[in-house]
Order: C-alpha cells, then sequence, then structure tokens
C-alpha cells in the first residue's frame, strides 16, 4: 500500500487481505514508510489512478520504465488532476453536519478522542469538533441516547449493552474504533503492600468504573482464577474513576481495578501501589471505544466518515512511543483531563513509580489500536454471559458483526493508507487459556466459578 | 441603649473574628506537612510522585495559605474561557444561578397560584394532599435520572430537578398562608360585599404574602442546594462541574474555593428574599 506507485518495480495489484499490494508478511516494515498523511493520502490516490489508467500492471510498469517517473506522472496531470484529486480524497465528501459533539470521560483511555481536538485531527478532517467533559458512564450513555452527543468515548461492552437492550432501551448502537489496548491497573492500598496473592484477598471491597466493563470483567476473571467467587467472596461496586482515588484514601474500598490516570494518581499521592496491569492478564485487551448510533452513522455517512477518519488518524498518531510526551502536555490542561502532566506523561510513556518504591518500564502500558476485533465483542458477552448480565441465547457473532464494525474500519483504514489487520488472525489468550471465538458456549461452560 | 447594641455588635464581630482566625490558624497547624518518616527513596523514583509520596507519606490537606492563593488566582480572573470544559468561575457560577432562577422562577409560577387554591378549597387541599406529601421528601438526585431518561436533555433535566424540589415549599407556604388567614377580615370583606377575586388580592395576598414569602426563601435555599449536586451528576457547565472536575484532579484547594463561593452566593440569594419579604410584611 505504500510502495511508490510511480516506481516501476512495484507490482499494483490488490493482493494481501487488507487490500494492499504486498505479501501480508510485509505489513510491518511497509507501515513505516510514509513520513506524512499528505504523503500517504498522496500515494493512495496517485495508486488508485493509475489503477484506472493502466488496469493491467505489465502495461503500466512498461510505460514507467520507458519515460520514467517523473514524466509520467506530468503526462498523466496533463490529462487527470492528479492534485485535486488528492486534495478531493483527503477531504472525502463534505460533512453534512460540521458542528459536532463528542463526549469524552475524563481518562486516558480517551487520549485519541481527546488529543484530537488540541492537536487539530478534528479540523484537519473539516470538522469543528467539541469535547464535552462527561460525569460518569451511565450519563454519557443517557446523553448519546438522547442525541445531546453525536458521538461518544464509550467502554467497549457498552455499545454491546445498548444494542442488547442490557441495563437500557435496546437502541442500534455502533462501535468503528477502538481506542485503546491494555492500559488499566490494580491498584490496591499501600496498607495491603505485602497481600499480593489475591487468595488473601477475601473480604476486599473493590471498585470498577461501570457494570458493564472491561475492567469488571477482567477483575472478576482474574479473582476467579484464584479460586475467589466474585459475588461473594469479594465485593465489587462500580464507582466513578475520579471517585476511586478519594474512596481508596477514605479506606472505604481496598482497592480498583480502574482506568488511567487513577491508578498512576493514587501512586503520585502516596496512597496506593499498581499491583499489576491488566496487561499482565491478557496483553492487547481493548477497554474504551469510539461509538456512535447507528442512525448518526447512516444519516451522516460524510460526518460519520470525517469522524472516524480523525479518530483512526489520531489512534494512528497515539500508537507511537515517540509522541506520547507531546500528547501528554496537550491533554492534561484543565479543559481536558485536569491531570498533573507528569502523571499522564508515566501512563503514556511506560516509565512510572509503582507505588512501592520502584520505578518500572513497560513501553506497552497503554497502546492505541482502532481495530475493532469481532473476537472482542465476542468475549465480552460471553464474559456478560458468565457474570449472569446476559440471560438466555445470544448469537454471538451476529451481534458481534452488527456492533462493532471491522469492515468499516478496514475500509477506512485502507483508504487512509493504513494496512487493517487480518481479521483471522487475531487470538486472545486470557491468562494463559486461549479464546476460540467460534465456540463462545462451551468457553463459558469451561469455568468453574460462574453464575449461569 | 443604642450604645449598648452598638457595643454588642461590636463585640460579635470581634468574637467572629477569633472564631476565624482560630479555625484557621488551627488547620494551618494540623495542615503542615509532616517531616518525612518514611525510608528515603531514590531520586529517580521521587520525581515521578508528588511530594508526599517522596516520602513515604499521602498528600495533605492544602493549608489556608494555599487556599487564599488559589481563591485570589480565581478572583483575579474569573471570566476566562480556555475551552469547552475551562471556563472561570465567575461563568460557572452565572450558569449556576440561571439555572436555578430558571428553575425558581417557574417553581414559583406554578406553586403559588395552586397554592391558593389549595388554601382556599379544604377539598382541594385534601385531595392534593397525599401526593405533596410523598413528592416531598424526594431527594433531587433521586428525579435525575428519570429526567434525563424522560426529558433527554440535561440542560432542562437539571432545570426540572431545581423546579421539582423548590416547588413544595413553596406550594405549601402558600397554601398553609392562604388558609390561617384571619377569618375577621374575610367576613369584614364579605359584609362589604367585595368579590371574590378583589377578596383574593385585596386582602388574602396581602395577610399570606409574608407567609408565601419565607416559602419563597425556603426554596431558593433548596434549590442552590441542588444545583450543585445536579451539575456534578450532569456536568457541562455551572460550579457543580467546577467542583467535580477539580474532584478528578483532587485539587482541594479549588474545591474549598467553590466550597466558600457556593456559600457566600447561598447567602446573597436568602438576604434578598428576606429583604423582599421585609418590604411585604405590614406591622399589624
Amino acid at each position: 500500500m505504500f510502495k511508490d506507485p510511480f516506481d516501476p518495480k512495484t507490482l499494483l495489484r490488490q493482493r494481501c487481505a487488507c487490500g494492499g499490494d504486498h505479501a501480508p508478511a510485509d505489513h510491518a516494515r511497509l507501515s513505516a514508510v510514509p513520513t506524512s498523511d499528505e504523503q500517504r493520502f498522496g500515494r493512495v490516490v496517485d495508486a488508485a489512478v493509475l489503477r484506472a489508467v493502466f488496469p493491467v500492471d505489465a502495461r503500466r510498469r512498461l510505460f514507467l520504465k520507458t519515460v520514467g517517473a517523473a514524466t509520467a506522472m506530468a503526462a498523466i496531470s496533463s490529462v487527470f488532476p492528479l492534485a485535486t484529486a488528492r486534495e478531493a480524497f483527503a477531504q472525502g465528501g463534505a460533512p453534512e453536519k460540521k458542528d459536532l459533539k463528542v463526549g469524552f470521560i475524563p481518562i486516558t483511555c480517551a487520549t485519541p478522542i481527546i488529543m484530537a481536538h488540541p492537536m487539530g485531527f478534528y479540523s484537519k478532517q473539516g470538522l469543528n469538533v467539541e469535547v464535552v467533559k462527561t460525569a460518569g458512564w451511565a450519563v454519557i450513555r443517557d446523553k448519546s441516547l438522547a442525541k445531546e452527543y453525536d458521538a461518544a468515548h464509550m467502554l467497549s461492552p457498552m455499545p454491546l449493552a445498548i444494542s442488547l437492550g442490557v441495563g437500557s432501551n435496546p437502541v442500534p448502537w455502533t462501535m468503528p474504533a477502538i481506542e485503546n489496548i491494555n492500559g488499566q491497573a490494580i491498584t490496591l492500598a499501600i496498607k495491603h503492600k505485602d497481600k499480593r496473592n489475591p487468595k488473601d484477598w477475601k473480604g476486599f471491597r473493590f471498585a470498577v468504573p461501570f457494570d458493564y466493563s472491561m475492567h469488571n470483567y477482567l477483575l472478576r476473571y482474574y479473582v476467579a482464577e484464584h479460586g475467589l467467587d466474585p459475588d461473594k467472596d469479594i465485593s465489587i461496586r462500580s464507582v466513578p474513576p475520579p471517585e476511586m482515588v478519594a474512596n481508596l484514601r477514605a479506606d472505604n474500598i481496598d482497592g480498583y481495578l480502574g482506568p488511567d490516570p487513577f491508578n498512576q494518581r493514587a501512586v503520585f499521592d502516596g496512597i496506593g501501589f499498581i499491583h499489576l496491569l491488566t496487561k499482565e492478564l491478557w496483553d492487547g485487551h481493548p477497554c474504551c471505544a469510539f461509538t456512535v448510533s447507528k442512525e448518526f452513522a447512516t444519516q451522516n455517512p460524510n460526518a460519520y466518515r470525517a469522524l472516524l477518519k480523525s479518530i483512526i488518524d489520531a489512534t494512528a498518531y497515539a500508537s507511537k512511543q515517540e509522541n506520547r510526551k507531546e500528547i501528554a502536555k496537550a491533554i492534561a490542561p484543565t479543559n481536558y483531563l485536569n491531570q498533573p502532566e507528569t502523571v499522564l506523561e508515566q501512563i503514556l510513556t511506560g516509565t512510572y513509580a509503582d507505588g512501592l518504591g520502584a520505578v518500572k518500564k513497560d513501553p506497552n502500558r497503554i497502546d492505541f489500536d482502532p481495530f475493532p476485533w469481532n473476537q472482542f465483542a465476542i468475549w465480552i458477552m460471553t464474559q456478560m454471559k458468565r457474570w449472569g448480565q446476559l440471560k438466555g441465547d445470544v448469537d454471538y457473532a451476529k451481534v458481534a458483526a452488527d456492533v462493532y464494525l471491522a469492515t468499516d474500519t478496514a475500509n477506512m483504514m485502507k483508504e487512509m493508507g493504513l494496512t487493517p489487520p487480518d481479521p483471522s488472525k487475531k487470538t486472545i489468550v486470557v491468562m494463559g487459556k486461549a479464546f476460540d471465538p467460534a465456540k463462545p458456549n462451551e468457553y463459558v461452560d469451561s469455568f468453574a466459578i460462574k453464575r449461569s | 441603649m443604642p450604645t449598648l447594641k452598638k457595643s454588642l455588635g461590636l463585640r460579635a464581630a470581634l468574637l467572629s473574628f477569633l472564631i476565624f482566625a482560630a479555625i484557621v490558624g488551627l488547620w494551618q497547624i494540623a495542615a503542615q506537612p509532616p517531616a518525612a518518616s518514611g525510608p528515603a527513596v531514590d531520586p529517580e523514583y521521587a520525581k515521578l510522585v508528588g511530594a508526599a509520596a517522596a516520602t513515604g507519606t499521602k498528600s495533605a490537606m492544602p493549608t489556608p495559605a494555599d487556599i487564599g492563593v488559589t481563591i485570589w488566582k480565581h478572583l483575579m480572573d474569573p471570566f476566562y474561557v480556555k475551552g469547552t470544559n475551562d471556563k472561570g468561575i465567575g461563568i460557572q457560577l452565572a450558569y449556576s444561578l440561571g439555572r436555578v432562577l430558571l428553575g425558581f422562577g417557574l417553581a414559583a409560577l406554578f406553586a403559588v397560584p395552586l397554592g391558593f387554591l389549595i388554601g382556599m378549597s379544604p377539598l382541594v387541599y385534601r385531595a392534593l394532599d397525599p401526593f405533596i406529601q410523598i413528592l416531598k421528601p424526594v431527594s433531587p438526585l433521586a428525579w435525575m435520572p428519570l429526567a434525563l431518561y424522560t426529558i433527554k436533555d440535561s440542560a432542562i433535566s437539571s432545570i426540572f430537578v431545581i423546579f421539582i424540589c423548590s416547588v413544595w415549599p413553596m406550594l405549601i407556604n402558600t397554601a398553609f398562608g392562604v388558609a390561617s388567614v384571619r377569618r375577621e377580615w374575610l367576613n369584614v370583606a364579605r359584609t362589604l360585599e367585595v368579590g371574590p377575586f378583589r377578596t383574593a388580592f385585596k386582602v388574602i395576598l396581602p395577610a399570606a404574602a409574608p407567609t408565601i414569602m419565607t416559602g419563597m426563601r425556603i426554596s431558593i435555599g433548596i434549590a442552590w442546594l441542588v444545583i450543585v449536586a445536579a451539575e456534578m451528576l450532569v456536568g457541562g457547565t455551572g460550579i457543580g462541574y467546577f467542583v467535580w472536575n477539580e474532584w478528578n484532579n483532587l485539587s482541594i484547594a479549588n474545591i474549598v474555593t467553590a466550597i466558600l463561593l457556593i456559600g457566600v452566593v447561598g447567602l446573597l440569594l436568602d438576604q434578598g428574599l428576606a429583604r423582599l419579604t421585609k418590604l411585604v410584611t405590614y406591622p399589624e
């Protein structure tokens, strides 16, 4: 996809599963090539035009070999306005609605949604987006359902819950992009620094951000793997993230599995320590998501495209380690996360104080990857089923495909010259146990501790 | 007599000042960060955590001096706008006041006429009493999810919550005031063959006005209490949102600033209505 289409040696055929003209194994190497978006968009357009002019690859190569790339460019430009095409592509169709409101919860999971505002990813797509800080998950859900927000940051299980009508009226909701993977942690109060084995946690009071959250499912999974029943041996309640630190300080809870910055914030304030990163339970788990109602996506296709492009673009930018410090600075002010910059920097760079006097380094503490794997959705639904949130039979694959719009994202990534991953290649391993998305029911049955 | 009164006022002011100084002084002493007690941590680690955590303790309460600085900073620049989620404290207070006055005004428009009706008719009074008694003690925050769900607009929801919470004291006080107008006055009006409308406006209203105003005074107090809670829940703008946003940042100094400002504004609202009450009270 990133090869110069004017290079005579390049084969321009749709071959790879991602749609690019290269072998699937070349993804990693090729994604490093384009240095700026303009270049990337430019190449995509050039390739499309060349493909149209020379449907037969061999002829194109012959032509380029004979006249040279520069002449070819000039020749084609004289009959086809390449520059205009590139520009038109970069802008897409004019968005039906330019002034958009996007709700977010002030946590680092929302980094792409937030940073797209100060760093200009929205305005680059011709959108005038207002990012609105919201007080809690239930409120963000209600405000989204009430159409006060055009799009919103949600926990990745929420669009599934909304679509299924669990905890609210069923409204078709879609999730075209995951924002972050990993990036959560279990934080315990300092007084428990010697109780590092979950078997000692009987009677502990834990907090998670929301009932329908990866945090809840991961905490339940973790303690259940250590033989504790999450409904009987410990108590789990849902507490808005900012209140977690205050509650930990006041000794109302013993710990929480929560989103950052509040894990690192507890360390910063000397209240708690980081017991483990959720990455250690499931490396690459999804957490938060960028969601829109199906209605918005169908009624405003161009605005939806532009919005999704900005998010994918911002996510790609955030996934690069070297940009993380700049991002921490951009999202720290009161208008966005309202946190000390050093706290955000530790989270995003992965060089952090653990709360027990050690400095740890884990560059993948949080990562950003927009691709909404359907496997994620199926795993989440198995856990909803496991803990009794979801009753009766579920058509796992269908709901997953309806809500987690992997195809949309893949197309959008292709258009932007990014390489979408191969959906069949994704494997999920949680705490050493592999998950087969083709057999969700067997997976639920395989757990000793469950509600259904 | 006047000198005694004057000296009493002076002494009260002096006592207030002493109490204030004692509280602030004790606070300043209590909030002093404790001396480093924990083991020394390595400097690389210390750079990554707050000052308190670096010495092995929890972050401390801010001192009154810190809070003074914060208040000064906010009062110097109360009307800045640095984006959707970061506006000056003056703007936030204005948003909250606007919501309160709107919700309260609507409640008054609804409660005073209805209260009049209830007060004049024992039948209506009895019929509506169970509803009023059940709805009156409901906490404002309990209304919030219902309002968000049905109204589907957070701005209108918070105004609705103000309305529903400030309507009851006005309704009850109006009904009570109207019902307890002296019989003799009504009888005099009847003897003079005054029409019912004239009786209502010339006899009952002036007689019940002080009670109605007292109800309003209670209501505005409740409305001001409610708005902070409602805005914390819904977010967006307002002084409640400001408190919530600073809570996110665990910034106690900013929260204390907001608490003091909420108190001052509440006081002003209450005093304003107290003045109005005095205006409509006739000495018998």
